[in-house]
């Protein structure tokens, strides 16, 4: 997942009178779940939408790495250590597919990292949280990861081919990894009282950000209509919300571990459970740069990219020089 | 010395060598130049990782004392430990920390190869698997010590001063004791000496073509692999990885 608050581009959606030709062509297409392909015609509001979310989306598996990353070097088990770094090699892989997928939209996966360093596009806001014992990495994969499956399952099917495919690699692996999360809650869980402890503690302080994850409600989610229409959104925010919450309840319930949520209960009308909103007021903060975590990650990253300057120009300078030898050897022949 | 002991003794050497570096190299999570480097320094971290767990496993096996590979990794003290020093010592910069893989992955792809044909069967069978993965690290990390040390004047400075400071560990690699004249005579493993003349080519080969100097001194820190003097990183090292095994002793994780 990782795309909230995305503003979409231009003046909401228009009539199908406003549409030009090509407009609707394109609309007709998406209605009838055609996939757009980079060389297809598509609106630039399309395009600058798309980019801003893949882009964001891409930014979260980068910086999504470090509060797991937090946790390789004090894995408690060998196997523990190799599915972590297995997973965190995953995210970076699907950083790579989503960058890709942007570079066929018309932007460098350089502009992109740019516009992340200067602040001007974000990741999701759940990584400005910290991971602080180790059923966090626990609840990471169990509620962090299974928020994500719960957006990105229905983006398997969203109109752009290239992010659609890059989807349908992505959920096969967060899946897994999502089953792993579980997986050591339930060890923490059955665990001596300490590890309970830890658990419990995990899930007090990322319940509330995981819902954050899916972005505001919808009465406050002014750009959803027209991504919608462009499938490039294809549930609603609360819509998602409300399915993780009760796909996640009977898991908590499970683990024998407690929801933080006095007002948690299951309405027999709606057919779901009744939950609370998350503090609203904290996420926007957490947005504008106030996050617990935000400016540690932010300094990590750009540490990590001036660093690793003289690396990369190294590395093109010798690319360059191989190239110029080989042609000089392909000219003397 | 009991054969059964120096084979415990050649195995943590194995997997203590794997570990250590395998750790090291997880430390990069996150924080490399470059997106593809993140993901090749956390496949490579995986199959050392993994590496470890078959020596240390076999190790413990064959110990018989009932430790597994997580008692040996997660409980034993720096004295106990039996890497060469080279593994444990800090990562330092990205070119640091890929001359120090280069340097391993050299040893330890001539290695591998020689335990191919170990009389020990579970020897031969890692290293055939082993061998798979590293023969993709050394080409991985001899490319990159190439096209850095031929790369700018400051990637090229910055890979001569790397191979400077670390080249004076490479000689413990090749040390042997008893423990490896055990293992020569039972046909488990070659001895290190012998493998020498093979990694000199190998490595002169790659860092000719990187443009950088091989030091002349042969001198050689060790210490490691007999476990008798340590560098004070791996203490510390030690206390970030073995935290939670040591504070919540009996914890099933």
């Amino acid at each position: 997942m990782y795309a909230q608050l995305v503003k979409t581009a231009g003046s909401g959606v228009k009539s199908r009178e406003e549409m030009s030709e090509n407009e609707q062509d394109f609309q007709n297409r998406v209605d009838a779940d055609q996939k757009i392909e980079p060389k297809d015609w598509m609106p630039d509001d399309y395009r600058a939408t798309l980019i801003r979310q893949i882009g964001q989306h891409a930014h979260s598996e980068i910086v999504g790495q470090l509060p797991e990353g937090n946790w390789i070097t004090r894995a408690p088990t060998l196997e523990r250590k190799a599915i972590l770094l297995a997973k965190v090699q995953d995210e970076a892989g699907h950083g790579l597919y989503l960058y890709c997928a942007a570079e066929t939209l018309g932007v460098t996966r350089d502009e992109l990292t740019e516009e992340l360093l200067s602040g001007r596009m974000k990741y999701s806001s759940i990584f400005n949280y910290p991971t602080l014992n180790w059923a966090d990495i626990g609840a990471v994969g169990w509620l962090v990861d299974g928020a994500a499956i719960m957006n990105q399952v229905p983006l398997q099917r969203t109109s752009y081919g290239p992010y659609s495919r890059a989807m349908i690699r992505i959920c096969k692996e967060e899946s897994f990894h999502q089953r792993q999360g579980y997986d050591i809650m339930m060890k923490m869980a059955q665990g001596t009282d300490a590890q309970k402890k830890m658990a419990q503690d995990a899930l007090n302080r990322l319940w509330y950000p995981s819902l954050m994850m899916f972005g505001p409600s919808d009465k406050d989610s002014v750009h959803s209509a027209q991504s919608l229409a462009w499938k490039i959104k294809i549930d609603t925010n609360d819509e998602l919300r409300q399915r993780f919450v009760d796909q996640t309840v009977p898991q908590a319930k499970y683990l024998g571990l407690t929801i933080p949520d006095e007002n948690l209960k299951w309405n027999e009308e709606r057919g779901a459970h009744d939950y609370s909103d998350p503090n609203w007021s904290e996420f926007f903060d957490v947005i504008k740069g106030n996050g617990p975590c935000n400016t540690d990650r932010m300094n990590t990253r750009i540490k990590a990219w001036e660093d690793g300057a003289w690396v990369r120009e190294g590395l093109m300078a010798h690319a360059d020089k191989k190239a110029a030898r080989k042609q000089a050897m392909t000219a003397a022949e | 010395m009991q054969d059964q002991d120096a084979l415990f003794q050649f195995l943590l050497r194995m997997g203590d060598n794997t570990l250590v570096l395998g750790h090291r190299v997880s430390e990069w999570c996150g924080v490399s130049p470059v997106l593809e480097e993140d993901i090749a320094l956390a496949n490579t971290a995986l199959d050392m990782i993994g590496q470890t767990q078959f020596w240390l496993g076999l190790a413990g096996e064959v110990e018989g004392k009932g430790r597994t590979a997580d008692d040996l990794a997660f409980l034993r003290d720096v004295w106990d430990f039996r890497n060469v020093l080279l593994v444990e010592l800090p990562n330092g910069d990205f070119g640091q920390t890929l001359m120090r893989q280069f340097l391993f992955d050299a040893w330890a792809s001539i290695m591998l190869g020689h335990l191919m044909t170990s009389t020990d069967k579970r020897v031969a069978d890692i290293a055939e698997k082993a061998s798979k993965e590293v023969a993709y690290h050394v080409e991985r990390s001899a490319g990159t010590v190439v096209g850095l040390g031929d790369g700018t004047p400051e990637s090229h400075a910055k890979m001569q001063a790397a191979l400077d400071l670390l080249y004076p560990y490479v000689g413990e690699l090749f040390e042997s004791d008893d423990v490896d004249a055990a293992m020569v005579s039972a046909g488990i493993a070659p001895d290190p000496a012998s493998l020498r003349d093979a990694y000199d080519a190998l490595i002169e080969r790659v860092l000719t073509e990187a443009t950088l100097t091989v030091p002349a001194s042969k001198f050689t820190h060790k210490g490691g692999r007999t476990g008798y003097m340590h560098t004070e990183h791996l203490g510390h090292m030690l206390t970030q990885m073995q935290w939670l095994q040591r504070a919540y002793p009996g914890a099933t994780w």
